[in-house]
């Protein structure tokens, strides 16, 4: 905290609140995590800090730079569109290896797939 | 009166974050099978990203946005290759 002192009141107050916002959202999906019983219950409780959590300490992050240096400063949006672009992908890539690993070992719990009898299906398509 | 606002919501911040982390580490030890360590360590790199913008904003250089933007793209694919073995059991066929 060096250069911050001639941050003006309403630039602090929103940095605070964002900031603290999107810090408690990924703490809530770390409870998730932790406290959800399945694995396919817990896959959605990271996703909770990987959209409101960096959403919030983005966008503080640019209202903080923003008003400190008197010039927009946008490349925290570069990080934003990354993460949403890539946890999409990684997580129904990951739900998928899962459901191939339970389905081949023949799990009773989970859906069988689409078009064939009995569940077990050789999935070819990624 | 408008830094210490600051630094102390910033504190705090980091202090969420932390239990985040510790809590994706923990399962991440303790979860039952393969598919659970890797949501956990997805979670994890993206808690570690978030901390380390708050970090830059403690300190107010933007020398930690270039760390961060490492960190989650090297955590995308980390995390890709991962689930792809998860998959066929090697990564490039």
């Amino acid at each position: 905290m060096t250069d911050a002192t001639d941050l003006p009141t309403w630039a602090a107050l929103v940095t605070s609140f964002l900031v603290l916002l999107g810090a408690g959202f990924t703490l809530i999906g770390a409870i998730g995590l932790l406290r959800l019983k399945t694995f396919y219950e817990r896959m959605h409780a990271p996703t909770l800090g990987a959209t409101g959590g960096a959403a919030g300490i983005l966008l503080g992050s640019i209202v903080f730079f923003s008003t400190l240096q008197s010039r927009p400063v946008l490349q925290e949006t570069f990080i934003a569109v990354f993460v949403t672009v890539t946890t999409p992908v990684t997580l129904m890539l990951l739900a998928r290896a899962a459901l191939y690993r339970d389905r081949s070992e023949g799990s009773t719990d989970i859906p069988p797939a689409i078009g064939t009898d009995e569940g077990v299906k050789t999935d070819e398509s990624i | 009166m408008s830094v210490t606002l600051l630094s102390w919501s910033l504190l705090i911040a980091q202090i969420l974050l932390g239990i985040a982390m510790a809590i994706a580490c923990f399962r991440m030890i303790r979860g039952p099978r393969a598919q659970d360590r890797i949501v956990c360590l997805d979670a994890l790199y993206v808690n570690a990203m978030l901390f380390l913008l708050v970090l830059g904003m403690r300190t107010g250089s933007t020398l930690y946005f270039e760390a961060a933007l490492v960190i989650s793209i090297l955590g995308f694919v980390s995390t890709l290759a991962l689930a792809k073995f998860l998959m066929r059991g090697e990564i490039i066929e």
